[in-house]
């Protein structure tokens, strides 16, 4: 992060590197995070090769939980036989379907938060005082830490038949019967995800436009470009690094939400997150749950992967 | 006033954010068993029903247990992480610190599902012991960006001005860095508090039988009926949340002030 090389006589001098310092001081954290993280997360990816037994993971190597068809395994007579068959998550219509649709629906979800989130960024960023500014991003940031289940279930409220839009079209006489189009279906899922998200998206973008330097704006203004002008050819790239954070901090967790599908998204709005609930609650098939698991954070780190490669000229930076 | 329509835009924003949130009140004291519009009347009978639910009182107290251990475990690993990565140059500090930092972004249910796992594969009993790990993996991340705002800000020649009066790498922390930095711990404490208390994935995948508040609250909006006093708890909580979360904020700006850093707003 910051260039410290130059203090390492300090600690040198008390008999340990600054390197040793440094990795015994973050080892506790580094562990922690090694035992809970990288092993769960290197053991899902183990179990999605291997096959389902009466209770427990058979060791034996196979890719059918991603290709082609499985045999969970019972005991019988004290013999584990093959029992059901299953389809693997790449041939399995269901699971195909709903892999496809979490990533439209996180991409919508994160169009429709970024465009939303920048002008208030540029708002807050621009036209707020510098003594405002933590007052307006901690308003922005509050929604975001409290209530997450409530917020979610009161979008129901809001758009259910009785809910808050129908009743006020209703009440001003648009409209002479609820809209039932509303609720429960991939648009009230992508407009909860978008509210729920929105302080992720505005607080990168206002990190990247307070960085920009404010002469570089009188510059283009003086040398006689519109105000719309300067806005796009100097503005705009300069916050792109900041719009590309917002992107991949709303796309990659929306992937994952269990919540929002199963309460606003009714029986034709299930997401993947439904799915391996399914398979690790319900159907106690852990080979089957991870292998859908690692597909959904393969495909999650391919779409990211490509949008990082076709916006990479903007993060190189202007210098 | 400059920037007129960026200001219009921005405080519509700023209520449809925060509408969800205000209709809470209105149903909490609205004389209906049912959740929509329009309103019956006013009543305060779903706070006091609150009373009557031992499965509640049970959820209250484990998410109160969870939430502290949780604030307490995750500020320490924070502390330990934010100073190491803010004073020394180590190697592969990016890739430790990325993967520190990747709960932030990885889908909560694929860190809930992994570790869940784990702990039946390794015969952990699932429990309150279970969620607190999960939270404090979830939390740890957001204690260190946090953290790492009062470690940066630090003026590096009080720390050297001890070490010349021989103190000890221990003592002047002790006695020098923890005091300037305290504003942030607390801020910490309260925010990862804040965040244990509403957090819902890792509860619901790793409590077993165990129920906290949120898997409470989940478990009960499959009952119409017991929606209303769900609409009074959660008034409740959003009320404690947003004490809580104002309370880290003047911390938070006290303790940059305190070191002389330059406020650049926001807890991310």
């Amino acid at each position: 992060m910051s260039g410290n090389k130059s203090s390492g006589g300090r600690s040198g001098q008390l008999g340990r590197s600054e390197a040793k310092s440094g990795l015994l001081l973050i080892s506790p954290t580094a562990i922690f995070a090694l035992l809970l993280l990288a092993a769960p997360l290197a053991t899902i990816i183990a179990y999605s090769f291997m096959a389902d037994g009466y209770l427990t993971i058979i060791p034996q190597f196979q890719i059918c939980n991603y290709i082609g068809t499985c045999s969970s395994y019972e005991m019988k007579d004290g013999v584990l036989t093959a029992a059901k068959e299953y389809k693997g998550v790449f041939s399995d219509p269901l699971a195909q379907t709903l892999l496809v649709r979490s990533l439209g629906v996180s991409m919508m979800v994160t169009l429709v938060t970024v465009v939303l989130a920048f002008p208030v960024a540029y708002f807050v960023s621009f036209h707020v005082g510098p003594d405002r500014k933590s007052l307006w991003l901690f308003l922005i940031t509050i929604p975001f830490w409290t209530s997450y289940l409530v917020r979610v279930f009161l979008w129901k409220v809001i758009l259910g038949y009785n809910g808050v839009i129908n009743s006020a079209l209703l009440g001003i006489g648009i409209i002479d019967e609820p809209i039932t189009a509303l609720n429960y279906n991939v648009g009230a899922i992508i407009t909860t995800l978008a509210h729920a998200y929105a302080p992720f998206a505005i607080l990168p973008i206002f990190v990247a436009l307070e960085k920009i330097d404010r002469s570089f704006l009188e510059a283009g203004q003086d040398l006689g470009e519109s105000a719309f002008n300067t806005f796009r050819r100097v503005t705009l790239p300069l916050a792109m690094p900041g719009v590309i954070s917002a992107t991949l901090i709303v796309f990659i967790p929306t992937v994952g939400d269990y919540v929002t599908p199963n309460l606003v998204g009714g029986p034709e709005g299930k997401l993947v997150a439904n799915l391996i609930q399914l398979q690790y609650m319900k159907l106690d098939n852990y080979p089957l749950g991870s292998a859908t698991a690692v597909s959904a954070m393969l495909l999650v780190a391919i779409v990211s992967l490509i949008f990082l490669f076709l916006t990479r000229r903007y993060l190189r930076g202007p210098k | 006033m400059k920037g007129g329509w960026f200001r219009g835009y921005a405080i519509v924003y700023l209520l449809v954010l925060y509408a969800p949130i205000m209709l809470l009140p209105i149903f909490a004291f609205n004389d209906s068993a049912i959740v929509s519009f329009p309103l019956a009347g006013f009543t305060t009978k779903w706070f006091t029903q609150m009373a009557d639910e031992p499965t509640l009182h049970d959820a209250l107290r484990n998410s109160l247990f969870i939430a502290v251990s949780t604030a307490v475990i995750s500020t320490l690993l924070g502390i330990l992480a934010a100073r190491a990565s803010t004073r020394f140059v180590f190697p592969a500090k990016g890739a430790i610190m990325g993967l520190i930092m990747l709960p932030l972004v990885l889908p909560e249910i694929i860190a809930a599902v992994s570790l869940l796992v784990v702990f039946l594969g390794i015969g952990i009993p699932l429990g309150l012991i279970t969620i607190i790990l999960g939270h404090v993996l979830v939390c740890t991340p957001f204690a260190i960006a946090i953290l790492s705002a009062s470690f940066q800000s630090l003026d590096k020649s009080l720390e050297e001005a001890a070490y010349d009066l021989g103190e000890t790498p221990l003592s002047t922390f002790w006695l020098i860095i923890l005091p300037l930095v305290m504003p942030g711990i607390i801020s910490s404490l309260l925010i990862t508090f804040t965040i244990s208390l509403d957090e819902f994935i890792m509860a619901f995948f790793l409590g077993g039988t165990n129920v906290t508040l949120p898997v409470y609250i989940f478990s009960q909006f499959r009952f119409p009926q017991s929606v209303p006093v769900i609409m009074a708890l959660g008034t409740l909580l959003v009320l404690l949340s947003i004490t809580l979360l104002a309370i880290a904020e003047y911390f938070r700006r006290r303790g940059i002030a305190k070191t002389g850093g330059k406020n650049t707003g926001g807890f991310l």
